[in-house]
């Protein structure tokens, strides 16, 4: 990657203090320091203390590091993670460091995409490189300003703790050396570490937002609170792009403390009521004041069995070809008896991250300062420029701690932050903070699409498959988009697919097709997106012919897994291992499921222990194998899967479904869309992390798709069913 | 199952009965633990009797109180009975589980704001009344009664229980759910359920043999 | 529009708030203590609990008119306690939380079991802890920083 280094003026620097060395290609990594103590050797200049938004490493006087993070932290330990790798290529002392979401800008932006953003289980993989690199380089310009003091060579010199050590015993605090570093040219090539020489990488270091997380502390986005500041609640139509034809909002605006009422877009082309106040309670209940006329005249009435009337007769006929491998007609040539006809049924599913979505704007005419939990700072803080009439430089977009996300907070057209920017616009100069109630999240669409799947498999005489023929029913999340340029070719939506189009299994004779119907329900990708549902497919049927072919479950994988799936077989046979023991001493009533599937580059490799209480599966326990090649931090890798692993149960629980009757969706909180509880949890759950030199790929999402088939085929083991339709209402 | 015409009669006869008889009241305590109780003099005919039972046992067997009156380890919720929704568990005393007990939602009042039904002492009726199956099922009219009268030799803590126990009360003033609806209310009144059991009881508590 | 005296965290505190205003949202708002969290508004999941009268409470569905002169204890104020302060030395030991955004609710909880159940078995870990929503998914670990907080006061 060629990179120019260009020195900023000296008169600048020492006036603003920070440096600045940006590389022109498309990987964009930008080097900052900033020092807010007094730069010696100024005339004359005020002591600036500036923190420009471009920074990645601030060091304070008082020897802190301020590492600016450029993901959302939603829970996935990111705000942990990148800033170790910083601070070990640094030589860092780790009990300084401070990690920051880093605000929206250029320099923040996804070195791969192009775009701020948290998702794809990308931020190691990403940015792991970018920065490692920029640890190095800020140590590297430390030591230079050492060496040069000393007037001795770098290579002299050795650094540990926030301290570099020269000959003789001398020694300098990272915070002492920083102006000085300010100086220095920024190195263009960096010597990155050995891992042999990693304190931090690779090591289980605990996080560093614990404890405002734990004491109350720890402000979100729902928790902001300006000066002035009103809250707003929007009455959306109940079906989706339905307008207000008429609306009496006399007594909603009797309510003491609402301040305004008032008619915004809203997203499929809707409209809906803000209803501004002084605070929420007052909001909520003058909302509930509003007497609305909709008119639903011409629009689209989503019903759920509609659509499953209609997705079933859809996956009965081929569609836009995903995958076309072998012999097309491969399948007319094996008898019934050996063949394997399947469908399967998944409901939309609602995110329901923990803090209900919300967005504060200030919007100041020719600027605007934005509060988001985002996990789309560039994209929102676009949309929010096009509202307000602003380009992004006149946005100050704040990332603020997230409370979940699951990919609820990454919404291509940013229909959250567009509703805020509406009303923010009304009151200039006051700051307004739009909360969407936990009834408008359940409610308010941008779901995992409904799917439907029929699969027709051939079994050859060694029970191993040679034919499969597959169709894949659903909507396309990015059609629409700007990102359906990235996942859509030849009218398939690769995410719909991902899982089975590019399963690992040797299936020699493979036909993947895939209908994309268009349905008025917003969608969205869900915590592994397509793998959702394709991976539960994939594993149950991979069962199904294991039980066929009397095999092992684990050693039908082996056998029919490509020699080239290294992430597979390794994570199977650690699994193997690591759940041996117990698989072969289950209690009664109890049954041991099997699963694996890569997805985001990272293989995992599961066995869960179920048995059946309350005609609920209760898993007693989970064992993970997880190749996901360098390991930064095996304790968020840890947790991500253990949580991960509960999480995933979402799909199975009997309320794990959002349904639509004649337009409306029926479900608006937790008493209808019910996720996991403690009870519905695995039990315990370990997590085997398969030692690797490769490079790291994700762990946020890879926890999810193995979970809910493993359980699923431990219940076929007790029951003698198959499960094709979730949710999981009767076992 | 009382066919309606003798209901009627009955009914209409109870009403005399009523406003004949003179009844002290006993001690207030929980049913059937004050021994000191007056006995009560046996009024009425058995049919009278069994008829006011019939009247109590519709109430008894209506949501509102039936939802707490449960043979297992959780209480039901709404007009359908449903499992209590969030996992609340009965607990070794009747009110929930630290961190899960009633009061953890249940105030001493109804939260019409919030539509959280509210009592002094909410709680689970303990399981010696409960007045179902371990399935869900309401019991019949007989075994209701026999499972009160195993309890109570006479009746009289039965009636106090039906005049002041708080949640009781409740049942007749259960409070809008969160979408401003009112909870569905017991067949009788407060008064007319006291009245019923008050004949009930006078009547020797007699219990119907088959159902 | 009603003004109500509420003793928080040990503190005389004052708010004017329509009586149906849910205690969660007098804290919030009125009183500008954001720990306890607005995650549901029906007690479906917990992130609202604090402590009324020593009871663990949804204050979501509490009506300020009904607080009375009843205590409150919120996630800011629970570390003062010795079983506070040992759960949450637990849950950051333990490396409980990711998002966070439930864990105030699942630590008062946590809190209203050790006090009351100081050995909790796996059970009463489940029972008690049986209604808070964690959509992370972090139970494993908060049990297992439950059974270390236990250890940790006995």
């Amino acid at each position: 990657m060629a990179a120019t280094t260009s020195i900023v003026n000296e008169s600048n620097l020492s006036r603003r203090s920070f440096l600045r060395v940006s590389a022109t290609a498309a990987g964009g990594l930008l080097v900052s320091l900033y020092f807010d103590f007094p730069l010696a050797g100024q005339e004359g200049q005020p002591r600036a203390k500036v923190y420009p938004p471009d920074a990645f490493v601030h060091i304070k006087p008082d020897g802190k590091i301020i590492i600016q993070v450029n993901r959302l932290e939603f829970g996935q330990g990111v705000q942990t993670s990148l800033p170790m790798l910083l601070a070990d290529e640094m030589d860092a002392d780790w009990s300084q460091v401070v990690a920051e979401l880093a605000p929206a800008a250029d320099e923040y932006k996804d070195p791969l995409f192009g775009i701020q953003m948290v998702g794809g289980s990308g931020s190691i993989a990403h940015s792991f490189q970018q920065y490692r690199e920029l640890g190095a380089r800020t140590r590297a310009m430390l030591v230079a300003a050492a060496a040069q003091q000393w007037k001795v060579r770098p290579e002299q010199c050795r650094t540990e703790a926030s301290v570099v050590y020269g000959p003789g015993g001398v020694s300098a605090k990272y915070s002492d050396l920083a102006e000085a570093a300010a100086h220095v040219p920024v190195p263009e090539a960096v010597t990155l570490k050995s891992s042999a020489d990693f304190r931090l990488v690779g090591h289980k270091i605990r996080r560093l937002d614990s404890r405002p997380k734990c004491d109350g502390s720890q402000k979100f986005g729902l928790d902001l609170d300006l000066p002035g500041m009103k809250v707003a609640v929007v009455a959306h139509p109940p079906i989706f792009g339905a307008a207000p034809k008429s609306v009496d909002d006399k007594a909603a605006r009797s309510v003491p403390g609402v301040v305004d009422v008032f008619e915004i877009p809203v997203s499929r082309k809707g409209r809906g009521i803000a209803v501004v106040a002084d605070k929420f309670w007052t909001a909520k209940m003058a909302r509930e004041r509003l007497q609305i006329d909709w008119d639903f005249s011409g629009i689209e009435r989503p019903d759920t069995s509609q659509l499953r009337e209609k997705y079933k007769e859809l996956a009965g006929t081929p569609g836009n070809v995903a995958v076309a491998r072998g012999k097309e007609n491969a399948l007319d040539g094996i008898a019934s008896g050996n063949r394997i006809v399947a469908e399967y049924e998944f409901p939309y599913l609602a995110h329901t991250p923990m803090e209900p979505l919300n967005t504060t704007i200030r919007f100041d005419g020719d600027r605007a300062e934005v509060w988001a939990g985002s996990q789309f700072q560039t994209v929102d803080q676009a949309a929010i420029g096009q509202v307000l009439g602003l380009t992004p430089p006149q946005i100050t977009f704040h990332t603020e701690m997230a409370g979940g996300g699951f990919g609820r907070r990454a919404v291509p057209d940013s229909h959250v932050q567009r509703e805020a920017a509406a009303i923010a616009k009304r009151f200039t100069g006051t700051p307004v903070k739009l909360i969407w109630s936990r009834e408008d999240d359940v409610q308010g669409g941008y779901y995992r699409p409904m799917h439907a799947h029929r699969v027709e498999i051939g079994i050859g005489a060694d029970g191993m498959p040679i034919a499969w023929r597959h169709v894949v029913v659903g909507q396309s999340i990015t059609a629409g988009t700007p990102f359906e340029a990235y996942t859509t070719k030849n009218g398939v939506d690769e995410t719909a697919v991902e899982g089975v189009g590019d399963t690992h299994y040797e299936i020699p004779n493979f036909l993947v097709t895939v209908h994309h119907p268009t349905v008025s329900v917003p969608v969205l990708w869900f915590r592994s997106v397509g793998h959702t549902h394709t991976a539960f497919v994939m594993e149950t049927l991979i069962d199904e012919l294991a039980i066929r072919a009397k095999m092992d479950p684990i050693a039908y994988r082996r056998k029919l897994l490509k020699p080239d799936a290294k992430k597979l077989l390794g994570t199977l046979a650690v699994m193997e291992k690591e759940s041996a023991a117990w698989r072969s001493n289950l209690p009664v009533g109890h049954a041991a499921g099997i699963s694996c599937h890569e997805s985001f580059d990272t293989g995992v490799a599961c066995a869960v222990d179920v048995s059946i209480v309350d005609d609920r599966p209760k898993i007693h326990r989970v064992t993970l194998a997880v190749d996901c090649g360098v390991a930064v931090n095996p304790l968020t890798i840890e947790s991500q899967f253990q949580a991960g692993a509960c999480f995933a149960v979402s799909q199975l629980m009997a309320k794990g479904a959002i349904t639509l009757k004649d337009g409306y969706v029926e479900q608006s909180n937790f008493d209808g869309y019910t996720p996991p509880y403690i009870v519905d949890a695995p039990t315990a759950v370990d997590v085997h992390i398969v030692p690797s030199s490769e490079k790291p790929s994700g762990c946020g999402e890879p926890p999810v798709p193995v979970i809910s088939p493993a359980v699923v085929n431990a219940l076929s083991r007790l029951t003698g069913k198959r499960y094709r339709t979730l949710p999981l209402m009767i076992l | 199952m009382v066919h309606r015409s003798t209901a009627m009669l009955r009914r209409f006869f109870i009403l005399i009965l009523v406003g004949c008889a003179a009844w002290s009241a006993a001690s207030p305590g929980a049913l059937g633990q004050d021994t000191a109780t007056k006995e009560v003099p046996v009024q009425g005919s058995r049919e009278a009797g069994l008829a006011a039972w019939e009247r109590v046992y519709s109430v008894l067997t209506h949501p509102r109180c039936i939802n707490c009156h449960t043979a297992t380890n959780y209480p039901q919720q709404g007009d359908d009975r449903h499992r209590h929704l969030f996992n609340v568990v009965r607990g070794p005393e009747d009110k929930g589980v630290p961190a899960l007990n009633c009061a953890t939602c249940h105030q001493g009042a109804n939260a019409d704001s919030t539509g959280v039904p509210g009592a002094p002492n909410w709680r689970l009726a303990p399981l010696s009344m409960k007045w179902q199956s371990p399935d869900d099922r309401i019991l019949s009219s007989a075994q209701v009664c026999r499972s009160l009268t195993n309890r109570a030799k006479n009746g009289s803590g039965i009636l106090d229980h039906h005049e002041k126990e708080s949640l009781v009360l409740w049942a007749f003033q259960p409070g809008r759910r969160r979408d401003g609806s009112a909870r569905s209310l017991p067949p009788l009144t407060h008064d007319e359920l006291v009245a019923a059991t008050r004949v009930w009881v006078e009547a020797g508590t007699p219990c119907p043999q088959n159902h | 529009m009603e003004t109500y005296k509420l003793t928080v965290n040990g503190q005389a505190k004052e708010v004017t708030v329509d009586p149906g205003t849910p205690l969660l949202w007098a804290l919030r708002e009125d009183l500008k203590m954001t720990g306890t969290k607005y995650g549901c508004g029906i007690s479906a999941c917990g992130a609202c609990t604090v402590h009324l009268g020593g009871i663990a409470t949804r204050s979501c569905v509490v009506p300020v008119s009904l607080v009375g002169d009843r205590p409150i204890v919120t996630i800011e104020g629970i570390g003062q306690d010795p079983v506070g302060r040992a759960v949450q030395n637990a849950w950051v030991l333990e490396d409980v939380v990711q998002c966070g955004y439930c864990q105030s609710g699942q630590i008062m909880s946590a809190v209203a079991l050790l006090k009351r159940t100081p050995r909790p078995t796996d059970t009463n870990i489940e029972e008690s802890m049986g209604g808070n929503i964690c959509r992370c998914g972090t139970y494993v670990r908060i049990r297992e920083a439950i059974k270390s907080a236990a250890q940790q006061l006995t």
